[in-house]
This record gives structure tokens, sequence and C-alpha cells, in this order.
């Protein structure tokens, strides 16, 4: 699904990356725990999160992040969107809370980029 | 699984301290107690890793380790510093931080335990994960500490498989 | 839905609460951050989550919150599991990640405890 999908799906509004709406995901992860982000968030998927400051582009830097995908309505402070314009990782932001989002967008065909957390999953 | 680690390094050690063999040797300051500046040096890390053209799951591995002990410096310590060796066989990131050391290393590699204050943990951070995180993305992982002075972490990631 | 349907599609294990089972649940709430569930959260929902303290089990119980879906495999403390007992709040633990949980029981028809936070939620 190309992610301009996304946005209309989720009555998304881009904050970064309007000239990034074509790429194409398929997985997502939603947390806002930074460290199980980094524990199991994959390369390629969106993060639905409701963490908004800089450290969440950072991570989604480091795990080669499509997207994020803030949730609850929720803003960026200004640093994190110099980042993520440096970055290049594009922002959307849904008023939806991470359950509707989550719900809404695996009705669609989204799926995890894990589906359960077993021992080992880490490293997958 | 520990043991199996151990092994792998002692066959690899010779290469990775052949200092005609080192590709990248950079060292980088941590602020403790920092959290704007928080992860520029895991982001810093990665890019010199790519630049490297080394395979995106060992930039990712090593990006993901440099960051967990960055946030740890951040959180803990008054300092750190980090030091990057890539040779063609592995990259090394080392961790060295003066800070309040940990009492009981074991109970702080548990999954969960977290000794976090309660702004950390509404970052995000502080879920008791990182030090798991550390272990399970290195190929090698060591950690020492000593209470009121320090503590560091050696980590290694293979480039090539044995 | 009965609390022990969510348990069966989640195929998840009840860590506190295994009489509880048949109480009826319809709304979920879906966050890690204290702060989210304190705002959001609503009375009689399902709290998902990845926090596993003694804490998140205190301010679920506060807000009346009907039972706990723990994520990722995770295992709550002793101390929340003796918190969960106390104030009579059932625990269960799912192996799925919060995406796929939140997917599968939206697809079974559980709803948002609330839909979306708008602008002015705080007004």
């Amino acid at each position: 699904m190309k992610l301009r999908e996304i946005k209309e799906i989720l009555n998304a509004e881009v904050i970064v990356g309007e000239d990034k709406l074509d790429i194409e995901v398929k997985t997502a992860f939603g947390a806002d725990l930074m460290s199980d982000v980094l524990a199991f968030a994959k390369a390629g998927s969106m993060l639905l999160t409701g963490l908004t400051n800089t450290q969440v582009v950072r991570i989604a830097n480091v795990l080669d992040i499509a997207a994020i995908i803030l949730v609850r309505g929720k803003k960026p402070p200004a640093e994190a969107i110099a980042l993520a314009k440096d970055v290049h990782i594009p922002i959307l932001t849904t008023k939806y809370i991470l359950f509707e989002t989550a719900g809404r967008l695996f009705a669609k065909g989204i799926v995890g980029c894990l589906e359960k957390v077993e021992a080992g999953s880490e490293r997958i | 699984m520990r043991k199996a680690s151990s092994a792998v390094w002692k066959k690899l050690k010779p290469e990775v301290n052949a200092s005609e063999n080192i590709l990248v040797k950079n060292s980088f300051d941590v602020d403790g107690g920092n959290f704007d500046t928080a992860g520029t040096v895991s982001t810093r890390i990665k890019s010199i890793l790519k630049e490297q053209g080394l395979p995106s799951d060992v930039v990712r591995r090593s990006a993901i380790v440099s960051y967990e002990a960055e946030i740890n410096v951040v959180s803990y310590a008054k300092r750190g510093v980090i030091n990057l060796t890539v040779t063609p066989a592995a990259v090394e990131i080392a961790v060295n931080d003066e800070g309040p050391g940990i009492p009981d290393i074991e109970k702080a590699m548990q999954q969960g335990y977290s000794t976090a204050s309660q702004q950390i943990r509404e970052m995000g951070f502080g879920a008791g994960m990182g030090l798991y995180n550390i272990k399970s993305y290195s190929d090698r992982f060591d950690i020492s500490s000593e209470v009121d002075k320090g503590t560091f972490l050696k980590m290694i990631i293979l480039i090539q498989k044995p | 839905m009965k609390l022990r349907e969510v348990k069966d599609i989640l195929e998840a294990s009840v860590v506190v609460g295994e009489e509880k089972l048949d109480m009826e649940v319809s709304t979920a709430f879906g966050a890690d951050l204290m702060s989210d569930v304190l705002a959001f959260a609503k009375a009689g929902s399902i709290l998902l989550t990845g926090l596993t303290n003694a804490q998140i089990i205190k301010t679920a119980a506060d807000r009346s919150i009907a039972a706990i879906i723990i994520v990722r495999g995770k295992e709550p403390s002793t101390e929340a599991i003796e918190m969960a007992r106390e104030l009579q709040i059932p625990i269960l633990s799912t192996k799925y990640i919060l995406f796929e949980t939140a997917g599968i029981l939206y697809s079974k028809g559980i709803v948002g405890c609330l839909k979306k936070v708008d602008g002015d939620f705080y007004k």
C-alpha cells in the first residue's frame, strides 16, 4: 500500500515528506516504548507512536523505519521536524488513537512487522 | 549462548586487533543528562558504517547497540566515550562512562528491570530492555562495572560470519 | 464480547483474574505512555500495553479499566501481579505485538474507547 493511502485511511496530516507519499509500506509496529521499538520494529515498517521527541526520529533513522505515524493527535516539536527532514523520514499525524489506527490499517491489509514476540524475535 | 560467542571471539581476536586491518577508528564524547543531543553519536556511527559499504544488517545492528548504550550514558552517567573500530571482520563499539555504575549486573541484564526515573520513562525509555537489547543484537557482548566509578561495555558485530 | 473470548482470540494467558473471564468488554485503548493512559483511557475499556510495572496497574484501576492485556509476550512484575490481585483487576498476557493485538480485536468488533483525540480534547 502506498503511504498516500495510509494518509487517507487515517485522515492524517503530512508534517514531513509530502514528496515521499508514493513509497510502499506493508508492515507496522506500534509502541511508545523506545526500547521495544528498538527490540522489535523492523526495517521498512511504519512506526505508530504517541512519542514526539527527536529520539523517535533518531530511532526511526537507526532502524530504517519507512515512516512515522504519530497517533492521538500529537504534533512533533520543531527539532524533531528538522531532524526528520534531515534524515528523510516522513512524519504523518492522525487524530485516531493507536487502537483505532492499528485496527483500521489492519482491516486494509497492513500487518505487524512481526506477529508475535517469541524467544529470539529480536534478531529476525 | 555466551560460551558459543566467546569461541567465535577467540577465532576473530587476532584479526580485530591487527592494526593494519583497521578501516575506521573513531572516538565520540557523550554528555550525561543531555537528551537533546542523545543519539547523535549513534546517528554518526550509522552513517560512517554506511559509507564503509557494510551490509545493512551489520549497520543496523551496530546503530541499535550504540544507540542503546548512548542512551544509557545520557540517562545515568556524568559523561562517557564511545569508541568505534571497524576491521574487515567486525565492528567493535566500546563504551566507557563515568557514573554510578551498576551494583547488580545480572539483574540489570533482565528484561523489564530498570532504575529509570519517571521523567526518563515518559520519554519512552527505561522499560528495562536496554542492556537486553544490546546483548541480543551483538555477536559478542562484555560488561563490567564499578559502583560510583562507571560502566564499561564492549559490543562486537561480526561482518563475516564464520 | 466476554473477556474469555478476548483471551481465546489473543491466545493469551491469564495472569490474574481467572474468575473474571465472563465480564463483558467492548472498547479498548492501547498505549505504553502512562500520561496518555491517564489522559485518554476510559472506564470499562481494556488496556493494551507493554508496560509491566505496578504503577500501570494502579493507574488502570484508578481509571476503572476493565482488564489489562500485556502485549509483546511480556510478563508483569511480581509487584504488578500483587497489585492487580489487591485491586481485583484482571491481567492477561499475549505474545502478539500491539499492532496485531489491536488489529485482531478490531476485526472482531472491539472499538477504541474514543476514536480520535481532537484539538479541543483538553478544554
